[in-house]
């Protein structure tokens, strides 16, 4: 892959002029500007970057952007971005899906896509619901969601999008939420990462299954509830009260209360808090099963612990099949055991 | 040489069609690709049919574990494998008890005592052992123990009992090559070749290939036990090999792609007979080829799509179950206007059907087979040479036309193989394709505007390479408005969009469709597509020398059908459509031109017989043999098979 030329654009170079037919107040706003306001960031260029999605409301999002964009069939996309990297390994992807679109009837292409390391960004917009179809329960809905499709409430175990990602073999996961300021930071880190990178982004669908990550997103008390993961740094939330600690003894997360130290800051290494490593697949395991409630919800960048891509492995593999060899068309036709029938005319025409 | 000792035994037929049947263990069809390859080399003109089990492993000696092969070859024109042989090699009672009724009375079977044991015979539902009663009786019958002669051969190379009968092919392919006249060393070449690392497995076969040829020739053995000669068969000089349809239809592909200057992108997910494709392909990386085995049908050809995006020639290939499942993808590759090649080998349907045996009952699924209006060009193969043709068609077709086309093979085709007049793909047109590197429109300021859906001349929308600077652009699957490709679902629209995707397709260049034999009126026309080329071709010849004013059509293309053809069809009397199918193309045909096409169609797995196929041409000729009294045949007939299903 040739190192990409970093390219001067604004916000505005990557809106269209489409006419956006979200539902007024629709989380996929505020995730459309946080990555209009990241591309100019990375210094991305939209004439090599490519959007591919495949149905939903969320998978809309490519004819909202002023880059190559491909809005393809149901759940289908990680295929089809699969066979655009092979053929150009120079494009830079993003792939948009949601919880029915990626984990319903495209569960499959995600996890290939994953477990081959294709190398893109996948944001999964997680509205726990169907919102294109109007509302029926989606496989991330809770137990117990009322929808015209289980007017009694689904009944259903949900799935977890980054346990999903993670046991399919992803080397990257990070979460966000649609309004979430650290969205941005999170998207960046995914675009650094060289492969599949995998991104759950929780996403308020105010008409079918308005605010139900208000538990954990909303404003008031968020401190409490989220725990934004930096590499390198404690696993510290509430004000930095509260930790994660690992039990020994029965291998799993603990959160533990942080008092103050003499100097006023976090005396999280007396409380034995964990330092967040994003190379450590066990404690991701741990982060992506982590049920919220007794534990925060975790954001950020949970795993990223690169490995060589499909792409590459696949240019490479060509390269050495064709080492030496002679790609000459008459050569292959005319292989194996021959015989020549002779005759007059024996002058090629 | 054998040749020296022929000379009291030598017979002198014109052509000779022996079948090869054993356990699947036995490797039948090694033995009979190995006869054909020394049969090509001796110059006589062949066809082949392989005929083996679904299972990979059936239990030994059973019934459903015959594995056969059968090769028709001559010194005139070959076009079938043969209706019924003229030589029965059978490696065990199973093998018999499943062959021997489509031997010709008078037929030698070759039979390994050997291996008719008690177990064996039980297996096979023999009661009593036929090599020693007289069930036979009308045939003529060679019986000895090859086994045992085979473990004999190969004793200096120390190999255990069971190694050792592993030769037993080998063996029997030595006595056929002595049968026949056929050369030897071709087969040791390959034999060393094959066992390269392992040259004591190596030098057992050779000898127990030796020893069976020797065999034959120091025949102390009277009776039917004689050497034939069949001369060679006149063909246009050059240079030729064997090939299989599957081989046919990749270097298609790889001489498609050159021929439009483009990248291959394959996607393929395993499926008999469709694999093989894959398989070939696979081995073909320095032709620009990238392969990959998509976790199912769906991914393979989304991934061919996603590549035909980003500027190579995607392709995608599966048989009846896997091209179901493309369904949805095809029509998003006709609404995104990108090209495509999906190559469909057909087999037994519905369902999972008949995995390992042949029909054309997807055309219908091809022609029509998608959710709203998706018209999609079809391009059939008619015999493994003519694969290689028909899929540089249908690249032709995809890159020129920006659509998705469907090239219809078949598990016979697949399978097959037959001597082919090597091409020289010099004497081919290209056909590069064209991307379009600026913008191609003017907007109402008249500024410089980019409109995806901007047709040419043809009907074909522009191929714009996602990294062109500034062509930035959306497709997908929802309508998309004329020229400028956005969001569209006003009516008008609509009606429009429609109208110019039927149009460009029915638009489609296709060369006028020729006679392939006889003339250009009269009678009876029986026309075919596909696999059929061969008993229809022959079965027309046979009637021809008897007088019979009858024409053979072979139809290529079958979406867009050949501009001339519906004239052509009403210039004769009536219209014969034998198919392997319950009448598919006949319907096509009866709908695109009102003619009175009458059926012919067949369903059991195995290909047409000549003889079934004179005896329905006929029905509509008084005074000829074979007439039953110009009756015309009823719809659906089906024509029993008289080979039993193996
Ligand atoms: C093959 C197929 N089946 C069903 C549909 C209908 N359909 C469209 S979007 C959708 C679900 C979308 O849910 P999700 O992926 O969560 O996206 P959201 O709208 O919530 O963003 C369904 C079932 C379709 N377009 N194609
Ligand atoms: S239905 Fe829900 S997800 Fe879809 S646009 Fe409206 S608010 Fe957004
Ligand atoms: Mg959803």
């Amino acid at each position: 892959m040739n190192a990409p030329v970093k390219i001067e654009t604004t916000l505005k170079d990557w809106e269209t002029d489409q006419e956006v037919r979200w539902c007024p107040g629709c989380g996929d706003y505020a995730i459309l500007k946080a990555v209009q306001r990241t591309l100019p960031q990375l210094g991305a260029d939209p004439s090599n970057t490519c959007f591919i999605s495949g149905i939903g409301c969320s998978s809309r999002f490519p004819y909202y952007m002023e880059t190559y964009g491909f809005h393809t069939i149901h759940g289908r996309a990680p295929a089809v971005a699969t066979g655009v990297k092979l053929a150009n390994p120079d494009l830079d992807i993003w792939l948009v899906t949601g919880d029915g679109d990626g984990l319903s009837i495209g569960g499959n292409h995600l996890m290939h896509v994953l477990r081959r390391n294709v190398n893109m960004q996948i944001m999964l917009f997680n509205n726990e619901i169907y919102g294109l179809t109007k509302g029926q329960a989606s496989p991330t809905s809770r137990e117990g969601t009322k929808s015209p499709s289980t007017p009694l409430g689904s009944y259903d175990h949900p799935a977890r999008p980054a346990a999903f990602a993670l046991g399919s073999g992803a080397r990257f996961v990070g979460r966000g939420f649609d309004v979430s300021k650290n969205l941005p930071d999170v998207l960046k880190a995914a675009h650094a990462h060289q492969g599949a990178a995998f991104i759950e982004i929780f996403q308020n669908c105010i008409v079918y299954n308005k605010d139900v990550f208000d538990d954990f997103a909303a404003p008031k008390g968020a401190e409490d509830r989220q725990l934004w993961l930096e590499n390198g740094k404690p696993m510290l939330f509430a004000k930095d009260t509260k930790g994660l600690t690992l039990n020994r003894e029965k291998l799993c997360l603990e959160v533990v209360d942080v008092a103050a130290g003499e100097d006023g800051s976090p005396d999280w290494e007396a409380a034995d808090v964990i330092v967040h490593d994003v190379t450590n697949r066990t404690v991701a395991h741990m982060l992506v099963e982590m049920p919220f409630g007794p534990f925060p919800m975790a954001l950020g960048v949970l795993y990223d612990d690169p490995r060589p891509t499909f792409e590459s492995a696949v240019v490479e593999e060509r390269a050495r099949a064709s080492a030496g060899k002679d790609a000459n068309l008459a050569k292959l036709l005319g292989k194996g055991q021959t015989w020549t029938v002779s005759g007059t005319a024996q002058d090629p025409v | 040489m054998a040749t020296q000792a022929k000379a009291p035994l030598t017979e002198n037929p014109e052509a000779v069609v022996v079948r090869f049947a054993g356990d699947s263990g036995d490797g039948m069809q090694l033995t009979g690709g190995q006869f054909t390859l020394s049969t090509a080399l001796a110059g006589n003109d062949l066809a082949t049919f392989p005929d083996f089990p679904a299972e990979i492993r059936a239990p030994q000696g059973t019934l459903f574990g015959v594995s056969a092969f059968q090769i028709n070859f001559g010194s005139r024109e070959i076009n079938t494998a043969g209706d019924a042989p003229d030589v029965l090699v059978a490696m065990n009672p199973a093998a018999l008890k499943t062959n021997i009724a489509a031997l010709k009375p008078g037929g030698l079977v070759i039979a390994d005592t050997g291996a008719f044991t008690k177990r064996n015979l039980d297996k096979a539902h023999y009661s009593a052992n036929p090599l020693e009663d007289d069930s036979l009786a009308k045939y003529d019958v060679l019986a000895f123990d090859i086994s045992e002669k085979t473990i004999e051969a190969v004793k200096p190379f120390g190999l255990g009992n069971k190694d050792a009968l592993r030769s037993k092919n080998m063996w029997t392919l030595g006595l056929a090559l002595w049968m026949f006249d056929r050369p030897r060393e071709p087969i040791h070449d390959w034999l060393k070749a094959k066992f390269k690392s392992k040259p004591d497995i190596a030098d057992a076969n050779i000898a127990a290939l030796d020893a069976g040829h020797a065999y034959g020739e120091t025949a102390e053995l009277a009776g039917p036990m004689k050497q034939y000669t069949i001369e060679p068969v006149e063909s246009d000089p050059g240079l030729y090999r064997t090939i299989t349809g599957a081989e046919a239809v990749s270097l298609g592909l790889v001489a498609g792609a050159q021929l439009a200057e483009l990248p291959m992108f394959f996607g393929g997910y395993p499926i008999t007979p469709a694999s093989a494709i894959l398989h070939h392909l696979a081995r073909l990386k320095e032709f620009g080829v990238t392969t990959f085995q998509a976790e199912d049908e769906i991914a393979a050809i989304c991934a061919a799509i996603g590549a035909s995006y980003a500027g190579s020639l995607g392709v995608t290939s599966s048989s009846g179950p896997g091209i179901a499942l493309k369904g949805e993808a095809m029509g998003l590759a006709i609404m995104t206007e990108l090209p495509l090649v999906i190559v469909n080998s057909q087999r037994g349907g519905p369902s999972t059907g008949l995995p390992t045996k042949t029909e054309q009952s997807d055309l219908y699924q091809a022609v029509y087979g998608r959710n709203g209006d998706a018209p999609m060009p079809v391009v059939s193969c008619s015999s493994p040479g003519d694969a290689f043709e028909a899929a540089i068609e249908a690249c032709r077709i995809a890159v020129e036309y920006m659509t998705p086309v469907m090239l219809l093979t078949d598990g016979y085709i697949a399978n097959a193989a037959e001597p082919w007049k090597v091409p020289d793909p010099a004497n081919y047109t290209p056909f590069p394709a064209k991307f379009l590197e600026q913008k191609n429109g003017t907007d109402s300021a008249g500024g410089e505007t980019l409109l995806p859906y901007k047709r040419d001349e043809k009907g074909a929308r522009p191929w714009i390479k996602p990294g062109t600077p500034d062509l930035m652009h959306r497709i997908g699957g929802i309508e998309k408005a004329v020229d400028t490709g956005h969001i569209d679902y006003a009516p008008d629209n609509h009606q429009a969009m429609t109208d110019a995707r039927r149009d460009k397709v029915l638009g489609v260049a296709v060369p006028d469709q020729e006679v392939c034999l006889g003339d250009t009126s009269g009678k009876l026309a029986v026309v075919g597509w596909g696999s059929t080329f061969g008993p229809i071709h022959q079965a027309v010849r046979r009637a021809r020398a008897k007088g019979v004013d009858v024409s053979h059509i072979h139809v290529r293309y079958i979406w867009p059908l050949p501009g001339n053809l519906g004239d052509l069809l009403k210039s004769f009397d009536h219209v014969l459509v034998p198919e392997m199918n319950t009448g598919q193309f006949k319907t096509v045909l009866r709908d695109q031109f009102l003619v009175d096409a009458q059926p012919l169609t067949k369903t059991s797995g195995q290909p047409f017989q000549i003889a079934e196929l004179e005896e329905a041409i006929g029905k509509f000729f008084d005074g000829i043999e074979g007439n039953e009294g110009g009756e015309v045949p009823v719809n659906d007939q089906q024509l029993p098979s008289p080979e039993a299903d193996g």
